[in-house]
């Protein structure tokens, strides 16, 4: 790359308006002398490495040992979002990730600050998003003596980062933290971790980092090999009950089009993981939606009862098998991935596809009746019978609810009324919790990328910085949702003043039952009902407390408020709350309880 | 869609949603193991722990072995052993495991090794291959005719020998050096360290899938002092 290229050369729109003296601009591109090297420090080299590798925005908290990266923050074009909290810094990254599909940057200090990003890279590290996270740590003579504020970051995140890397000189800092931005989004995406001694980002170095690039070692693979898509396509002319599950690789692999493509060609039904809620439009006649603990008893009757399963970028959390022994039993299973490690770790697959999700269903649809010299309708016609069935499953198991007049406000109903309210590509943020669920299963998700929450982790707390982290990825034009429960809520409820100070255009939904619910349901199914601290009686008034924040707070008791606040805080500019009280009684179902039978959903507290 | 559903108010009016009761829906005829294997009358029979020898080739910074030993913890394979040093390329090291898991668990290391960014290149080695392990141990010296007469048996080396203790130094397969400690144990052994086994491929197999003899891939300068140094492979070009 040219190291006299011009300070804002990225091709980011906030900088058009710069260029109206096109003249000044083009003539620093040609001249060389404009000099004044970009990188003086360490700390420039790791600004100018975020700037090549396509970084936009930043989320972090200042401290100590960061600070001279911050220094050099101040000067570049990034957009840089002061956080509340370190670990609303990584969900926000995070979540930025997941909208725009390119890595979230957060950053933090030495020490608290990158154990407070702990909990939020794990999270990414979870889900597979694609995440950098860049840590101040104490100057390299300190390391290892236990400083004001160190903590051995690189140790702490080894297990739950893709991979971290201990900066140690500042010629080289920036290349690290290119390749880290690089290696964070490609194969199986996620998070990654430069720690950065603060008197290697101090040090002087003129060396400008070089492009991006992945690590050596890291070779995915993006076709399968032939044999296997073969005996793939061999298998699925075969089958008479064939069932997709669609996991949150065909997300991060952009396939959502081609799964679509794919499905609809031959005609096979589409569960989902969660993760994956989106890829495939939940109003399609072959979607069945979400498959696992809550998913639907349609889902679950069809992945239980499937005799062949395309699996496409998923891993087979626990969530989502429950039982393994009665998952899918007669499937034989078809497992697409890009990471090898995924393929019989958690469920045997039959035949292996390694490789990018998009790709191999392309390579599927192309071997697809290549030997039998079927077309697609004749393969799709093998499985009428079947995808009859999934559609009496459909009739017989309806995601349903009453919503009688004399009684509290049912969560399902303040779902359905946000998604009637707003716009088919509304992006949707939840804490975790009952009110997740509800948020998962009464809202219609028709859009790849607007679903965020916490999967693999279950991180309550989640949804709020993860709205402010997919504002700033989304379109000015699409809605940001944020579901939230009373306690999940209140785990990083802080942030409310970040949304506040950017004049975050999102709406917060409360699903209020005083109780950390799905404990609570827990506990009424597996514990006699003792609801050993679950209660949260002491519940600060939302409305109020929003509004102490800067926002617009709102509360809503009754069916016929529903409608019109909704409205009002839709419309409102800025970050507004809505305190819906819910019927504490609520509870979310189907539900299969940990390590069950999918097949055995239960329906009520009865069935369990 | 049901047919009872007129009014859009069905299901769920107790907290329950409508739809046939567990106990009254199909049941499928398969099941699998709790490694998720379909279950064949065939090969029902639960899979059976087996020890392998993995090899992995690693780019040799810091941190790289905490990477895999931490990685070993966390998901709980089984390791007998572990060593590590450096190849005949520089920058370049190898760490030879020794598991006991199933197959299906080896499978897994393989591949979680495999996935660490410093790593290279990941094999397992067969039977076949060529496998060593050191003891030193320290024995009291009050027998040193016999103590000798027996670290000669297993072509060992004494190391150290004074009227109160012997030490002596012991190479071989894992088998040979068990062997000799029992043997040993007579003495009253004071003191052990052994190393854990390290192992190459025999022949011309190279120990990890696509390893080349001696030099790293892309570096073409290193070449020339590296044939030297191979003599103590088992490649001779």
């Amino acid at each position: 790359m040219s190291e006299s290229a011009p300070r804002r050369a990225d091709p980011d729109e906030a900088d058009a308006e710069e260029s109206s003296t096109e003249a000044t601009a083009d003539d620093a591109r040609t001249e060389p002398e404009t000099e004044e090297k970009r990188v003086q420090t360490g700390a420039q080299s790791v600004v100018t490495a975020l700037e090549n590798a396509g970084a936009e925005t930043l989320f972090g908290i200042q401290g100590g040992a960061i600070m001279p990266v911050y220094d050099a923050v101040f000067d570049s074009p990034l957009r840089h979002v002061m956080m509340a909290h370190e670990q609303g810094a990584a969900h926000a990254a995070d979540a930025f990730g997941v909208v725009s599909g390119t890595p979230g940057v957060c950053l933090a200090t030495s020490g608290p600050g990158a154990t407070n990003l702990v909990t939020g890279i794990a999270d990414a590290s979870m889900d597979s998003d694609p995440v950098v996270a860049l840590t101040g740590q104490v100057p390299t003579e300190f390391v290892g003596n236990d400083a004001f504020q160190e903590t051995d970051t690189t140790g702490i995140t080894a297990p739950i980062t893709k991979t971290n890397y201990f900066a140690d000189r500042a010629d080289t800092v920036g290349d690290v933290v290119g390749e880290a931005f690089a290696y964070s989004a490609s194969g199986r995406p996620g998070p990654t971790l430069v720690d950065l001694p603060k008197d290697v980002t101090q040090a002087e170095t003129t060396r400008e980092p070089g492009e991006a690039t992945t690590p050596d070692t890291h070779r995915p693979r993006t076709d399968a090999d032939a044999e296997s898509v073969r005996a793939a396509a061999r298998t699925l002319e075969r089958a008479d009950k064939p069932v997709i599950l669609a996991g949150g690789g065909v997300l991060k692999g952009e396939a959502s089009e081609e799964l679509r493509a794919f499905a609809r060609r031959y005609e096979i039904p589409v569960a989902t993981s969660m993760p994956a809620v989106g890829t495939f439009p939940e109003d399609d006649d072959l979607a069945m939606e979400m498959v696992g603990m809550h998913g639907t008893g349609y889902a679950n009757m069809a992945t239980t009862h499937c005799d062949v399963m395309l699996a496409v970028g998923t891993r087979f959390d626990d969530r989502l098998t429950g039982g393994v022994e009665t998952f899918a039993p007669d499937a034989e299973v078809l497992h697409v991935d890009i990471d090898p490690a995924e393929i019989s770790k958690n469920v045997h697959a039959d035949v292996p596809l390694i490789g990018d999700a998009g790709t191999v269903l392309e390579q599927l649809d192309d071997e697809l009746g290549s030997e039998t010299g079927m077309d697609a309708d004749a393969i799709a016609d093998g499985y009428r019978e079947w995808r009859e069935q999934c559609r009496e499953w459909k009739a017989e198991y309806p995601m349903d609810y009453a919503t009688p007049d004399d009684e509290p406000l049912k969560p399902q109903f303040v779902v359905e009324a946000l998604d009637e309210a707003t716009g088919d590509d509304t992006i949707v943020t939840t804490g975790v919790g009952q009110h997740q669920m509800w948020a998962v299963q009464y809202w219609t998700y028709t859009r790849p990328r607007t679903w965020v929450s916490s999967h693999g982790l279950g991180t309550m707390g989640y949804g709020l910085p993860a709205a402010i982290g997919a504002r700033f990825a989304a379109e000015d034009d699409q809605q940001v949702v944020c579901f939230e429960g009373d306690g999940s809520f209140l785990m990083t409820i802080q942030e409310l003043s970040v949304a506040v100070r950017e004049d975050l255009d999102i709406t917060v939904a409360v699903l209020n039952n005083e109780y950390i619910g799905m404990v609570r349901q827990w506990q009424d199914a597996f514990y006699d009902g003792r609801h050993s601290a679950s209660e949260y009686s002491w519940c600060p008034e939302f409305e109020p407390l929003a509004e102490a924040f800067g926002a617009q707070g709102y509360t809503v008791e009754d069916y016929d408020e529903v409608a019109d606040t909704v409205a009002a805080a839709l419309a409102y500019d800025g970050p507004s709350v809505i305190d819906f009280r819910i019927d504490p009684a609520a509870n979310v179902y189907p539900m299969v309880p940990s390590g069950g039978d999918n097949g055995k959903f239960a329906l009520s507290e009865d069935q369990l | 869609m049901s047919s009872e559903d007129e009014s859009g108010d069905v299901g769920n009016r107790g907290g329950e949603l409508a739809g046939p009761r567990p106990e009254e829906r199909p049941d499928p005829q398969g099941r699998r193991n709790k490694h998720g294997v379909r279950i064949d009358p065939a090969v029902e029979a639960e899979q059976e722990t087996r020890t392998a020898v993995v090899s992995a080739l690693v780019e040799h910074e810091p941190g790289v072995l905490a990477k895999v030993s931490g990685l070993f913890s966390r998901r709980q394979f089984n390791i007998e052993s572990l060593t590590v040093g450096p190849t005949t390329v520089d920058g370049h090291a190898r760490i030879t495991l020794v598991v006991e898991e199933t197959d299906a668990g080896i499978d897994q290391v393989k591949k979680q090794v495999a996935k660490l960014r410093p790593v290279i290149q990941v094999g397992e080695l067969d039977d076949h291959a060529v496998q060593a392990e050191l003891v030193v141990l320290k024995v009291r010296g009050d027998e040193p005719d016999k103590v000798h007469a027996i670290t000669q048996m297993y072509e060992g080396q004494t190391l150290d020998a004074g009227p109160r203790t012997i030490t002596v130094q012991i190479t071989g397969e894992q088998h040979k050096i068990d062997d000799a400690i029992d043997a040993f144990r007579q003495f009253g052994i004071i003191e052990i360290a052994r190393t854990g086994q390290t192992a190459l491929a025999r022949g011309d197999t190279p120990t990890t899938p696509g390893e080349e003899p001696g030099h790293a891939k892309e570096s073409g300068e290193s070449d020339d002092e590296e044939p030297e140094r191979v003599e103590t492979g088992t490649y001779d070009d």
